[in-house]
This record gives C-alpha cells, structure tokens and sequence, in this order.
C-alpha cells in the first residue's frame, strides 16, 4: 500500500494589522483541527505576531477598514462608516483596537500569542522571514519561543512542496 | 460481523444523527474506526465533557472549549488523538461536526 501524502496548507502573513493576523491563525488552527498538516511563514509586518514584545499589542487602524461601520458600535447610523477624519484623532486606533478585541473575546477567540502556542502544541510549524528579520535587526531570541527557525524564501518553498499556499 | 455499529445512523460524514444512540461500547468501536485502539482514562475525560456539552447545548465543542473545559493540554489532546482531533472527537462521542470556529 503506497502512503498517501497528507494534505498540507501553508499560509504566509505579511501584514501586522490586529484585523490580518486572525485569518492564518483560525483557519490554521481549523486545519489542525481536522487532520492537515500547517505550516506558517511570517514577513515583513506579519513578524509582529511572533514577536515577544509586539504579539499582543497589535492595532487596528480605523482609516482605510471601509468595513467597519459605525452601527457596529450600536449607533443608529446604518451604512455610515467611520469617518476618516475621526480616524486620525489621537486614540482612535486605540479604541478599534479594543472594539475588536472586545467582541473576539466575546467569542472565545484567544489573544495571539495564546493562539500561536495553540497552533506550535497542534503542531504546526512556524518560521520567521530571513530577509525581514536582517533588514529589521530582529534577533531569534525576540520571537516567541514556539517559533521553529528563521528561514529564507526559498527554504519557505523547499519545505512547502505540494502545500496548498495561502497568502495573506 | 454483526457490530453494535450496525443498527447506528450516520451521516455522509461519518458523524452519527442521533447522539441519543450514543453507548461508550459505539464510542469505542468508532475509535477504533479512527486508528485509536485503546480509550484510556484521558480520552474519556474528553469524551465525557463532549457529551455533556452535547446535552447541554446540543452541540460538539470545539477544540479550545475542550482544553479550558478538561483542563487538558493542546498538545496532550493532539497526541490522544493524532491527526485531526476536531472531527475525531465529536465522532467518537456521537456528536456532529463542531460548528465553532476556535
């Protein structure tokens, strides 16, 4: 009987936005829940999820999240989204921050660096961009210890033969 | 071979439609169907809080809700049962597919 290969996703998380690190970090987590192998790749911003002093401090900025509607926060105010000016008083990525925190909470949903010591214990493995870890001068021993390695693109796409890749 | 699986309804799933039907002797069986030959004391704490969940809201728990619930590690619970506990567990306990996310 010849093994079949286990069906494998990877996801690469490029972005550092409280709102861009939930996606990898459920569906991975859903992944390991139903038997597929997981492997994450962080670049650039995305490193922040990783990152001791950055993992649970991660914003939402409430300019550009044309989504983000004002009646979310329980305002009669239909279809109006937050007005990009009021964005940028001080505090205001702060309050979104904790809006969105609020309600995941609400939900079970754990703080990020519980969730990447969830996915390491579910076993998938996580890797830091060599690249981005050298422009920033970030050092091994500032990630979260769950982290496997520090690697390069094209160890990324040696060890993610076959993968299903997800790009966020 | 007649099983006590035989008289069980399950879905194109493989979850079963009635949890009412649920005996530890079916928990055991579909366990075995999964690759887990043995339940040990373990597997039954967790099977345990999944038919309570069940009963009481008439779902399979989640993942995260097992751990915090049992007091049952992550890893612990991926090395009880390997290779997609999610399903595994809610199969095993006569449940259908957890419908959380986390």
């Amino acid at each position: 009987m010849t093994e079949k290969k286990n069906r494998h996703i990877a996801f690469i998380c490029s972005k550092g936005d409280l709102d861009m690190a939930y996606p990898a970090l459920i569906m991975g987590w859903a992944a390991l829940g139903n038997g597929v192998d997981v492997t994450i790749f962080f670049t650039f911003w995305g490193l922040d999820m990783i990152t001791k002093d950055r993992c649970n401090k991660l914003e939402m900025a409430p300019v550009s999240k044309t989504s983000m509607k004002m009646k979310m926060m329980g305002l009669p105010t239909g279809n109006l989204g937050i007005p990009n000016i009021l964005g940028i008083i001080p505090g205001m990525t702060a309050f979104t921050s904790w809006f969105l925190k609020k309600e995941m909470k609400k939900l079970g949903v754990p703080p990020i660096k519980e969730y990447i010591e969830m996915l390491s214990d579910g076993g998938a493995k996580l890797y830091g961009c060599k690249m981005t870890v050298d422009m920033f001068n970030i050092k091994k021993e500032d990630f979260l210890p769950q982290v496997n390695d520090v690697v390069t693109a094209s160890d990324f796409i040696d060890m993610t033969e076959g993968a299903e890749i997800v790009f966020i | 071979m007649a099983t006590v699986l035989d008289t069980i309804e399950f879905n194109e799933e493989g979850f079963m439609t009635d949890p009412n039907a649920w005996t530890k002797e079916i928990a055991e069986v579909i366990a075995k169907g999964e690759g887990i030959e043995n339940l040990a004391e373990n597997h039954w704490i967790i099977i345990d809080f999944c038919r309570k969940t069940g009963e009481e809201t008439g779902k399979a728990p989640t993942l995260r809700q097992i751990t915090t619930g049992t007091g049952i590690s992550t890893k612990e619970l991926f090395a009880l049962y390997p290779k997609g506990p999610a399903k595994k567990v809610a199969k095993i306990s006569g449940l259908g597919k957890p419908e959380g996310c986390v």
